[in-house]
């Protein structure tokens, strides 16, 4: 009994332990669901993984089940996000255990009652069970918005080498707070439409209306929800990656501000879509996006600035290549602000390039096209979050040695060649025509397929490793019990 | 090396895009369906769309299978001789009177004048031109006509007094009075469309693709080894899901894009579900895409 209430007290009562059990829930998920679509449906797969787990798969409630996979998924990112927020920022304790007490059970709710309504039969306790899961992860939220109060005295900043108002309220902490409270109102923004649509199941994937000139303010609303939900968590690991980092100086002090400018103009141009601003409602997300992609652009520079000062501190006149070489030394610190910068390529360049395009190109093609392009997009945006997740994780493994540069590179590599090679499958149309395109299309599958399969499977391999630490008495599991990740940040 | 893996990867990709055979040799099976047929559908209600919404049609007749290349070739070789279409350089234009244009967002004109019916130098074509006759591609006479503007379904029809189905006519056919997602009923398997990745005899994934089945292939007949079901609609309809999109006829207020039914065989079998919609400017031609007509 004291073996496996250790155990649960690690899995459940640590940081780490509650990221490895969110990171342990979405792996298996992504193993199971994975194998429903791609190259694994071409093969028969799906038809066995469907008998043999008997899900229940009708027809037109395809997109039904579709977005609530997502949202399972969504909430367990949420709550990695969640973890890492209260264990890197200060507060009270009673807020930190109360957030986690109150999220923890919600997405493991939602996850778990919501695929098995979704997939195995309309029970609708398990609906229930599923919108419970959802409600405890907004009152999160909400607990966590006050518990980052940033007016309080006892949070203000000190250090001159932060960002922070003459008053002393440390901005960056303002930042994370104004990220969690759009992060709440962009939910709730989602939660009607979705309460409206999600009755019966007569729900519809955005991808799948985005030509018809006349949409209802619910289907706008819907539109705008997935589009700043992902937004903010992008925003969010933004910041993130900053504390760990230990983001400061001057670039800290210009990147802060527009980091928040940047938030709440986006939200204001996201909700602007549900209301009668509609029709500049995208000139105002342009305006938000703007500022916030700066600010992760400091955060680059700032952070390949320190690992190349770092890495060459006992060299007097250091070279390009010794300068380059320090800056690629340590994946895991690298690897956070180089998918970042990769993203411009996969999903912001992409979305610019189409919006400046649309009509004379994107538009000629037919819809499916277009929804093939959408829908890469954010999946794309999605995985890179997932990898900067995995990145952290890795450093907070205190992964070292050989290992740390298999485990960081591993995900860099393969991650990336997969996300050039779906952007490549996006943009496919301009540069090949459907009857000659199946030998590309192959080639890409193959190079997408094999990178994704073997990032799971280094995944696979982290998590039972940690499965196995987890049987030892002084495993890896006793040391991290009590450490935090504020006290890890980088020096 | 190391640095040059990258670039010979690429390089690579590319290469094996430069290898396919758009005349790859095609079985040849007679599958006993006329394209000349036309099945009743009667007045009434029905489901339509995805949450199955009381809608209701008149009554009308519809093709049983699409229009065929030999069809449509033997169209352009008549409508030519008339003064119905005409050559202009690599492509068989034909007058369309316009459409009201509303200055919607992302609406495009569309004015009446001489508009695109088929290319002819797109080497996906199957209807061939040699200066005097249009004929069907060897082995394609009885497969569906593609690579065929909306303009060009649009005018098919109309030249021999029939029409293009409307989304709803189309969905009834397809559909009849009850709520399945396919012609023939609940579920999918391989042998019941010509769909991606479907493996029926005119595939090849490793190479060309997939490519047309002839109309009226899915029909319960066994072709060599490979034993097709019965997918014939309610009301009698072949092909209704997979092997080609099909244009509809529904021009609609403040766009100019029109809709697509059915699925093709470039699509996974969730765009085979007769509820699913896809659009195209009409100017539009693609080897996935044809079209049938209604009386």
């Amino acid at each position: 009994m004291r073996f496996i209430k250790a155990r649960l007290g690690y899995l459940f009562g640590s940081t780490k332990g509650l990221i490895l059990v969110a990171i342990a829930m979405i792996a298996v998920v992504t193993a199971v669901w994975g194998m429903l679509s791609g190259p694994l449906a071409e093969l028969g797969v799906r038809e066995v993984v469907v008998r043999l787990l008997g899900m229940d798969l009708v027809q037109a409630e395809r997109e039904g089940r579709i977005i609530i996979l997502y949202h399972s998924i969504a909430m367990a990112v949420i709550a990695i996000e969640t973890y890492m927020v209260t264990g890197l920022l200060a507060m009270k304790p009673f807020y930190k255990t109360a957030v986690r007490a109150l999220i923890t059970p919600g997405y493991i709710l939602a996850m778990v009652f919501g695929l098995l309504f979704a997939y195995f039969g309309h029970n609708w306790a398990f609906h229930g069970l599923y919108i419970a899961g959802l409600t405890l992860v907004f009152f999160a939220g909400v607990l966590l918005v006050i518990a980052l109060w940033p007016w309080n005295r006892e949070y203000h900043q000190v250090d001159p080498a932060y960002a922070r108002t003459r008053g002393g309220v440390d901005v960056e902490r303002v930042a994370f707070f104004a990220t969690a409270l759009t992060t709440v109102i962009s939910a709730m923004f989602g939660a009607v439409p979705g309460s409206f649509f999600g009755n019966g199941f007569q729900t519809f994937l955005a991808e799948n209306i985005i030509r018809l000139p006349e949409k209802s303010t619910m289907q706008y609303a819907i539109i705008g929800h997935l589009h700043i939900m992902l937004a903010l968590i992008a925003i969010m690991i933004t910041l993130i990656v900053g504390r760990w980092l230990n983001f400061k100086g001057i670039l800290h002090k210009i990147a802060m501000p527009l980091m928040i400018l940047g938030t709440i103009v986006l939200n204001l141009g996201v909700w602007g879509v549900a209301t009668p601003l509609e029709p500049i409602a995208h000139m105002i997300i342009y305006v938000g996006a703007t500022p916030s992609m700066v600010a992760a652009l400091l955060l680059l520079i700032w952070s390949w600035g320190k690992l190349m000062r770092d890495g060459t501190a006992g060299i007097s006149r250091p070279s390009l290549g010794q300068k380059l070489s320090a800056l690629v030394r340590d994946p895991l610190k690298f690897g956070p602000t180089w998918q970042m910068l990769f993203m411009n390529f996969t999903t912001s360049g992409l979305g610019i390039f189409m919006a400046v395009k649309l009509d004379e190109i994107f538009r000629v093609w037919p819809a499916r096209e277009e929804r093939i392009e959408l829908t890469g997009h954010w999946h794309v945006l999605s995985a890179i979050i997932a990898t900067i997740i995995l990145l952290y994780y890795g450093d907070m493994l205190g992964l070292k040695g050989r290992l740390r540069q298999l485990y960081g590179w591993a995900i860099i590599i393969l991650s990336d060649i997969a996300f050039a090679g779906v952007t490549l499958f996006e943009m496919k149309r301009l540069f090949i025509s459907e009857a000659v395109q199946q030998p590309l299309v192959n080639a890409l599958m193959i190079a997408m397929d094999f990178a994704l399969a073997m990032l799971l499977v280094v995944l696979a391999i982290v998590m039972v490793w940690r499965l196995a630490d987890l049987f030892r008495g002084r495993g890896r599991w006793t040391e991290e019990l009590n450490h935090e990740l504020a006290q890890e940040v980088s020096k | 090396m190391k640095r040059c893996l990258p670039i010979l990867v690429l390089l690579a990709v590319l290469l094996t895009a430069c290898s396919v055979d758009l005349n790859a040799s095609l079985p040849a099976f007679e599958t006993g369906v006329s394209p000349e047929a036309w099945a009743s559908v009667p007045a009434g209600e029905f489901y339509f769309g995805q949450f199955a919404e009381a809608a209701s049609t008149g009554a009308y007749e519809v093709m049983v299978t699409n229009v065929t290349t030999a069809q449509y070739a033997a169209f352009l070789n008549d409508a030519l001789a008339g003064g119905y279409v005409k050559l202009d350089g690599d492509r068989v234009v034909g007058y369309y009177p316009g459409d009201e244009f509303r200055g919607v967002k992302h609406e495009e004109r569309i004015d009446g004048g001489d508009w695109i019916f088929v290319p002819l130098d797109d080497p996906a074509q199957r209807v061939k031109y040699d200066g005097a006759t249009f004929t069907a591609q060897e082995g394609y006479a009885h497969h569906p006509m593609t690579m065929v503007s909306w303009f060009g379904a649009w005018g098919y029809c109309g030249y021999y007094g029939y029409r293009l189905p409307t989304e709803a006519e189309w969905e009834k056919a397809g559909r009849g009075t009850d709520t399945r997602p396919f012609p023939w009923g609940e579920n999918i398997r391989r042998n019941n469309a010509n769909f991606y990745a479907s493996r029926d005899p005119f595939e090849d994934m490793g190479s060309f693709g997939s490519r047309t089945t002839p109309v009226g292939f899915y029909n319960g007949k066994t072709y060599g080894d490979y034993a097709t079901l019965d997918s014939v609609s309610p009301y009698g309809l072949y092909d209704m899901a997979g092997n080609v999109w099909q244009w509809t006829g529904d021009v609609y207020e403040g766009m100019h894009y029109r809709f697509m039914r059915g699925g093709s065989k470039d699509t996974y079998e969730m765009d085979l579900r007769l509820w699913v919609r896809n659009n195209a400017t009409p100017t539009y031609a693609s080897p996935g895409v044809g079209f049938r007509c209604v009386r």
